[in-house]
């Protein structure tokens, strides 16, 4: 399980960087939500894996070692939520910037 | 007796007065004037109750810690030196308000003046009172900021806007060397606070890093003071109105740096390097102010460099390291303000009556003006220091001091006669000011015909005068019990016995100050005729201050400018490439250094269909890589495949909150994209000359995949090496073991964020309402590219059916598009909102909350405009996103709140439970008041952006002409 999510952190890292490198904005969109998810997952798997263990908990006295880490899912929870807002908010800045200046590069200005 | 903390409320009232006055309208001039002179007022009040206080030689000090772990807390502290201080910064800012009433004009915006003012009067008293090092520096630079606004009020003026730049570079510039100078002072000392630092002189004089320290905080006390070579900022921030330069550069900004260097004295002085530095720059200031105030013909320009030559003297006796001299500078320093303030505001009046100030043209005004002659005269008299006024008294203690100054060196015989002729100049200059203003022949072509100035502008000038001859006729009874105090409390057991009476009998001093008077008077009947015609000081009007430091200023700005062009660029890529790089090459360091291993801890048996699962995710992944640039739809849908299956492996790994909240982000992000693709412009595949990529073109890629691949190798290679190490023990058992039993939820994620860490959720939905606003005002003024407005061609075949058939309307095509799901669309509306509450009301204990909760039901309304469109919904539904943003931002925050109530911290829960009749045990946190604050917040920030994406597509594009009628600027609830 490890190694297969290592790969596909992976995968995903290379793919969202070689995006976020390209020119033009739509792929650098494309290539952050990619990034994204790569990241998310990095920091779910810094609680370590754990096949069904979720951290919802009995009401009596709880023994963490039967529970998934929560401390990487709570973190994660806000990097999804905040990472939507980035994504929506860089959408609509290359929509403006399009608008703005004719192009959908990312300086604004194509280069030949 | 008076409480300590009433220094806070002396501190804080200008400041308030400051926010008031700013939003006065504008031409409330007499409302700001009134308040801005009550504050004056009510402050001094509260300062002079604590006259018994201090006359027993007591510090009254109040500390609130800040930060106590770094020595840095807020300290206010009265000594008998500052009290005396601070009321000359109150009295005078008292007046000088007074005055401006009557010397700014109707036209100008005067609140804003008035507030500027209160505020500049709010952190010099910051300086003064503050009993910690750092604090004061922090006043400092906010009279540097102040009086920048001040200098630059009349910003429509180009060198009101100069003066104002060059005074706020200058003396920032000492504001960051006495910053590193405090911090060198308080580490030498071992500590921040004023009154430690005081008590360890010695050790601090025996430091090595004396000379550094003592340097920068020089720097930063001349440049403020208007010290040689920095002076020159001084006479440009002239273009002041005048009430600022009688308030700022008399009594208090430029008296910042001399205030500084009587406070430290104790700690500073009595070295040879200090004797040398302050002697000599005092000594060259003194000098150079005084000569060239003899040639200026600008009223205030003398007066400035008479300033300029006045602060000279007090920096040279503070210099001399004796006892006495500290007396005679504390002295000096108040009889100044008196007389410069009071000759300031006369230039004012002058200039207010006849239009000009300067003194070729003026003549013979006394016969036009006789109050306001004579007052001048007076304090004129002072600055030149004529017997029976309180200029007199300190010059004289001025020339005793320099008379009995030894230190061995070449300073000791100069300084007698250099003192001399600077009092010498300063009668020369005074004699002109007087005579050429006041005497000769009526003046001609003024542009106002000069009267006497009205009687409530004169009073202020007739206070501080009488002031002035009533300290020069009785010393003892007036001045004396608080110069006493003063100097006590800055010198201690060190106090040396002074006397402050006009008679000494023949002695040298005398004999100079006659030979000064004497010799000024005989130098005006010589020269004087000539002056006007001299258009530069000679000898020194080489120096060119001004041009010296622009022409630095631009050496600077060319030389970074030429750096930026050299190191850095503009182009994103480029900028990216490099920092990705770098974070390699610092990730690499690691590996090289340590090696790389792979940990030996528990793993998990590979299930293959997790491999299946992402040996799909990852194709869809390289995929859209490919495809992005060429076929937007398809790359998009394969980023939609790896996020579904980073979301089922959320799933997988126990991490259901995450699977559901990504699951539903995915929905809303999906079709955001979707909405976004119209927008974009039709990209085709490039074609080459020669039909072949360009070799740099190639390199270029070929070095990005290189980057891409070393960068997901290094995320591959850290999380299994992560991974396949045990956890070490973190934080998740506290969380795990309190969930229940301290924040009354079983979903222990869901309870970290509710509960354990809900400032930082707090922040969260923060910045989320942030995001949605920005969103909202880009895409107001938005206007697509003209080839995007266009109707899609779908549309345009539809539209053209229904124009072509008989029995059809217009638009029929479109509106019966996709009828059945249409409808189950909208019958799922209740459904998916109903299932949003759930989501948000069970979060504390199973899977779902706010996040998730506030999505589902954005998803419910997204729906709902994809079935039936905007303008069908808009008629029916008013979704208004900016209130539910702020309804939920300050449900969250007065959740938070009400634990204040109740004696807790902020963001305290509370919670129980409640026994519900068929639905059972229901938890009742307060917890989820907020992340009902949460819920709404996440709607409101989904519906807005969604909207405004959507009503773009409704908008009415850009009317073609702007001279036609102003397009309507659409807002979100009126365009449908």
């Amino acid at each position: 399980m490890e190694a297969v999510l290592a790969l596909a952190i992976g995968v995903l890292t290379a793919s969202g960087v070689w995006l976020v490198f390209r020119p033009r904005t739509f792929q650098v969109v494309l290539g952050l939500a990619l990034l994204s998810y790569a990241v998310n997952l990095f920091i779910l798997a810094a609680g370590r894996l754990r096949t069904d263990a979720p951290p919802i908990i009995g009401k009596d006295v709880v023994d963490p070692t039967l529970y998934a880490d929560p401390v990487p899912q709570a973190l994660v929870l806000t990097a999804i939520v905040i990472s939507f807002a980035t994504t929506a908010l860089l959408l609509v800045v290359l929509i403006a910037s399009r608008g703005l200046t004719g192009t959908d590069h990312v300086d604004g200005e194509d280069d030949q | 007796m008076s409480d300590a903390r009433l220094l806070i409320l002396v501190l804080a009232l200008p400041f308030l007065g400051s926010i008031l006055a700013a939003f006065l309208p504008t031409r409330a001039r007499n409302a700001a004037s009134f308040m801005a002179g009550l504050i004056g007022l009510i402050a001094s009040a509260l300062l002079l109750s604590f006259y018994s206080t201090l006359a027993t030689g007591q510090t009254v000090r109040h500390v609130a810690p800040w930060l106590p772990s770094l020595g840095l807390d807020f300290t206010l502290r009265l000594s008998g030196f500052t009290w005396l201080f601070a009321l000359l910064v109150l009295g005078i800012g008292t007046l000088v308000v007074l005055y401006a009433r009557y010397y700014m004009s109707e036209e100008d915006p005067v609140p804003r003046f008035f507030s500027f003012l209160l505020a500049f009067m709010g952190s010099m008293l910051g300086v003064v009172l503050s009993g910690n090092l750092i604090q004061i520096v922090f006043f400092w630079e906010m009279t540097s900021l102040f009086s920048f606004l001040l200098i630059g009020y009349w910003h429509h003026n180009q060198s009101a806007r100069d003066g104002a730049r060059i005074a706020l570079i200058v003396t920032c510039l000492g504001g960051v060397c006495l910053l590193v100078g405090m911090l060198l002072l308080g580490h030498i000392a071992g500590s921040y606070d004023l009154d430690v630092v005081l008590g360890r002189g010695d050790i601090v004089r025996a430091h090595a890093l004396y000379l550094p320290m003592l340097i920068l905080i020089l720097i930063g006390a001349f440049t403020k003071s208007a010290q040689f070579p920095f002076q020159f900022w001084l006479p440009h921030a002239m273009s002041a109105p005048t009430p600022v330069s009688a308030y700022l550069h008399s009594a208090t900004m430029v008296k910042a740096g001399i205030f500084l260097l009587i406070l430290l004295w104790p700690v500073l002085a009595g070295t040879q390097i200090w004797y040398l530095i302050v002697v000599t720059i005092g000594l060259a200031t003194l000098l150079v102010g005084a000569w060239s105030a003899i040639f200026q013909h600008d009223l205030k320009g003398l007066l400035a460099y008479s300033t300029i030559s006045h602060l000279g003297l007090i920096t040279l006796l503070l210099g001399l390291g004796s006892p006495l001299g500290l007396v005679a500078a504390i002295f000096h320093t108040v009889n100044h303000a008196t007389f410069k303030a009071s000759l300031f505001m006369a230039a004012g009046i002058i200039d207010h009556e006849t239009g000009t100030r300067d003194l070729r043209k003026l003549s013979g005004l006394m016969k036009f003006m006789p109050i306001t002659a004579t007052l001048a005269m007076v304090a004129a008299a002072a600055m030149a220091g004529v017997p029976l006024l309180n200029g007199f008294l300190s010059k004289e203690m001025f020339l005793a001091e320099a008379l009995e100054s030894q230190s061995g060196t070449l300073l000791d015989w100069a300084l007698p006669i250099l003192a001399t002729l600077a009092s010498m100049f300063s009668v020369l200059y005074s004699i002109r000011f007087i005579h050429q203003t006041f005497f000769g022949p009526p003046p001609v072509d003024l542009p106002h015909t000069p009267h006497e100035a009205p009687h409530w502008m004169r009073l202020p000038i007739e206070i501080l005068v009488l002031a002035c001859l009533v300290v020069g006729i009785i010393p003892t009874l007036t001045i004396g019990p608080l110069l006493q105090i003063a100097v006590r409390s800055v010198l201690g057991d060190r106090t040396p016995d002074y006397s402050l009476a006009i008679w000494h009998g023949f002695n040298m001093p005398l004999l100079m100050s006659v030979i000064a008077l004497v010799g000024g008077v005989l130098l005006y009947r010589r020269f004087g005729g000539r002056l006007n015609a001299m258009t530069n000081s000679p000898f020194i009007g080489r120096l060119k201050g001004r041009r010296t430091f622009e022409t630095v200023l631009a050496a600077l700005i060319d030389g970074a400018s030429a750096l930026h062009r050299m190191v850095s660029t503009k182009r994103l890529q480029v900028q990216l490439r490099i920092l990705i790089v770098v974070t390699l090459a610092a990730g690499s360091i690691g590996f090289l250094t340590y090696g790389y291993s792979v940990g030996n801890g528990p793993t998990i048996m590979l299930d293959p269909i997790f491999a299946v699962l992402w040996i799909l995710g990852g194709a869809s992944a390289i995929g859209a890589a490919v495809q992005a640039k060429f076929h937007r739809l398809a790359a998009l849908a394969m980023v939609g495949v790896a996020g579904l299956s980073t979301c089922i492996s959320f799933i997988w790994l126990s991490a259901p909150d995450l699977g559901l909240t990504q699951l539903l982000v995915e929905s809303i992000t999906l079709v955001l994209m979707l909405l976004g693709l119209r927008w974009l412009p039709q990209r085709l595949p490039e074609f080459w000359p020669g039909g072949r990529t360009p070799f740099n073109v190639r390199l270029r890629r070929g070095g990005d995949i290189l980057i891409a691949v070393a960068a997901g190798l290094g995320a591959a290679a850290i999380a299994y090496a992560m991974m396949t190490r045990p956890e070490p023990e973190g934080i998740s058992r506290f969380f795990l073991e309190q969930a229940y039993h301290g924040g009354g939820g079983t979903n222990v994620v869901n309870v970290i964020l509710v509960d354990f860490r809900s400032f930082d959720t707090l922040g969260e939905i923060t910045v989320l309402a942030i995001v949605a606003l920005t969103v909202f005002s880009l895409l107001r003024r938005f206007r697509p590219a003209a080839e995007s407005v266009e109707l899609p061609v779908q549309q345009k075949v539809q539209n053209a059916f229904d124009a072509g058939r008989e029995d059809r309307e217009h638009g029929d095509t479109a509106a019966h598009y996709l009828l059945v799901p249409r409808v189950i669309m909208e019958w799922m509306f209740p459904i998916i909102l109903t299932c949003a509450l759930y989501f948000l009301i069970r979060g504390h204990d199973l899977p779902g909350g706010g996040f998730a909760g506030g999505v589902t039901a954005s998803i419910a309304i997204l729906l709902l405009y994809m079935a039936s469109g905007t303008r069908s919904v808009e008629a029916r539904l008013n979704i208004q996103p900016v209130r539910w943003i702020s309804v939920g931002l300050m449900f969250a925050v007065l959740t938070g709140m009400a634990a204040w109530l109740a004696g807790y911290p902020l963001l305290s829960t509370y919670f129980s439970y409640l026994e519900l009749p068929l639905i059972g045990d229901m938890p009742v946190a307060s917890a989820l008041l907020f992340d009902i604050g949460v819920f709404s917040v996440v709607v409101g920030t989904t519906a807005l952006i969604l909207i405004a994406l959507a009503h773009q597509s409704i908008r009415t594009p850009r009317a073609p002409k702007p001279e036609k009628a102003p397009d309507k600027i659409p807002d979100m609830e009126g365009d449908t």
